[in-house]
């Protein structure tokens, strides 16, 4: 089972195929933080992690040391702040959202700031790492490192075909929504009845149509030799 | 439900890594086994669905919405291997490529999404199926075992924070509990309707997957002993210390509400307390099995709502 490697991420096909910007779009840039082996950026990265979550906040030189290297990093990467910061911003809502449950308890503060930069740490590690890796290479690793083929086939076919099924699952979505009515979320009572079957109806149209691109992507890999 | 980096220490850490890296390995090991080479790409095919799915917003209460988790979905059309798979994949692609979930809390976001929710998606499925036959049978089957595959793996991220410090009990057990009661309606609803439009749109796909991929013994065994000493280790040590941390609940209950990410309704017995019944212990009990039975009235009216009436062919 060889599909992962051979996958080039750049054969997606351009803007007009896919509405969705990568979110991984920088990982293809040139820099000398790009041209690291993938093996070495996947094993900091690891250790940065779970150092980080690991220590206690009173070591401070480790959160002051790993913010500066990450600085440095990204400083070195080309990839633009505003990106990482905005990167950042979407992404910490998910934090903040647990990191409140832990307000309540004694010396709740406490714990809410040393997760808060925890979080932000590994956050800023984990973003930086996608954007300076691109997922094949990321793929390559995990196979190297033993990962069982099936899964790491299922991974590299998943990242192929995420965007298109998006694409193809919004489509479908307006296509619905442009022929037969306009759902309100805050409408009447039968529109949101309309609302829940129109979604129950994508999503089982969204399962018919993978399983039958399933089929075609399985004969097309018998066709170029797969096992 | 996606834990970030920083919420699991590292003993939680590496246990539910450990106990993800078992149940996903004993997924791919069933599925190399029994599935036929032709569907090795529908697991990918599955991952991305997933994926895309999980997009698509449904309203919950209040203005605010909610998505699929889609493990009962995937389990009950492809069965429980194939499912804990393509949950596994979504989470590591959201993980590496998103930075959705941290890291570290992979494993426990696995075992939560991947492994918890697709057996207890896939067991009550499969026990309610015995009891219901036909149509109605299957929609029931389908919209209760999603709302328990939510609020099952909803406790187990309970768990998993409170025994890393991060959250205590008894404020992680009700606020992932109580608002994945609600969450888990959606998607109970959700996973219905799709099954119901794939049985319109190609019936075939439904039979076929469901009847061949019927509960495989040793892998469901399997995947019992991972989630089963998963759920010993995360969430039974709280289990017995519950009382104690009933007064604060109540007490932080008020302005819960308001500091969630996700403004809820309150659930009917909210603060899982009845009053007038003395043994708290009791009284979660009790308000647990309340809701699991409304929420069993609840798929039955569905069915017989969604289903006009039990024809002779599915009989």
């Amino acid at each position: 089972m060889g599909v992962g490697a051979g996958i080039d991420p750049q054969t997606h096909g351009g803007k007009s195929l896919m509405h969705h910007e990568f979110l991984d779009r920088y990982s293809r840039l040139d820099s000398p933080v790009h041209r690291l082996p993938a093996a070495l950026k996947f094993v900091l990265a690891l250790i940065f992690v779970f150092v980080t979550v690991a220590l206690p906040l009173a070591a401070r030189e480790w959160f002051i040391g790993l913010f500066a290297m990450l600085v440095a990093i990204a400083a070195l990467s080309r990839i633009p702040w505003l990106f990482l910061l905005k990167r950042l911003l979407f992404l910490e809502p998910f934090v903040l959202g647990v990191a409140v449950l832990t307000l309540f308890q004694p010396n709740g503060i406490r714990v809410f700031a040393t997760i808060f930069v925890r979080s932000t740490l590994c956050l800023l590690t984990m973003v930086l790492l996608s954007n300076t890796t691109p997922f094949a290479t990321i793929l390559q690793v995990l196979r190297r490192v033993r990962v069982p083929a099936l899964f790491v086939t299922t991974l590299a076919l998943m990242y192929r075909y995420l965007f298109v099924l998006v694409d193809e699952a919004e489509r479908m979505h307006r296509a619905r929504a442009s022929r037969t009515f306009t759902p309100k979320t805050s409408g009447n009572h039968a529109h949101r009845i309309h609302l829940w079957q129109m979604l129950g109806t994508v999503i089982g149209q969204l399962f018919v149509r993978s399983t039958e691109r399933a089929e075609r992507i399985y004969a097309a890999m018998l066709a170029r030799g797969w096992r | 439900m996606h834990i970030p980096d920083g919420f699991v220490d590292a003993k939680t850490a590496v246990t539910s890594g450990v106990l993800a890296v078992t149940g996903v390995g004993i997924a791919l090991w069933q599925a190399k086994r029994t599935l036929p080479a032709r569907r090795v790409p529908m697991l990918g095919l599955a991952s991305a669905f997933v994926f895309a799915a999980q997009m698509l917003n449904f309203p919950v209460a209040g203005g605010t919405s909610g998505h699929l988790i889609g493990a009962t979905l995937v389990a009950v059309l492809l069965g429980p291997s194939a499912a804990a798979i393509a949950l596994a994949a979504v989470l590591v692609v959201q993980c590496f490529l998103f930075n959705d979930g941290g890291l570290t809390a992979l494993g426990a976001n696995i075992f939560n999404m991947a492994i918890v929710a697709t057996l207890v998606g896939y067991g009550v499925y499969r026990l309610v199926r015995r009891f219901a036959p036909g149509q109605r049978g299957l929609i029931l089957a389908a919209a209760f075992a999603g709302w328990c595959s939510t609020v099952a793996a909803a406790i187990s991220c309970a768990g998993q924070l409170a025994i890393s410090g991060t959250v205590p009990w008894s404020v992680s057990f009700p606020a992932m509990a109580g608002v994945h009661m609600l969450i888990g309606i959606g998607e109970g609803l959700i996973t219905a309707l799709v099954i119901l439009a794939i049985t319109k749109l190609r019936a075939d796909l439904l039979d076929n997957t469901t009847s061949s991929v019927a509960t495989p013994v040793t892998a469901f065994v399997g995947f019992g002993l991972v989630a089963a000493l998963g759920l010993a280790l995360f969430v039974s040590p709280f289990a017995c210390k519950w009382p104690d941390g009933l007064e604060k609940i109540a007490a932080t209950l008020g302005f819960e509400h308001h500091a969630l990410e996700k403004p809820l309704l309150p659930a009917p017995i909210s603060n899982y307390a009845l009053p007038g019944i003395n043994s708290a212990v009791v009284a979660t009990a009790l308000a647990g099995v309340i809701g699991t039975v409304i929420v069993f009235a609840l798929s039955w009216v569905l069915a017989r709502v969604l289903i006009p009436k039990p024809t002779a062919e599915s009989r």
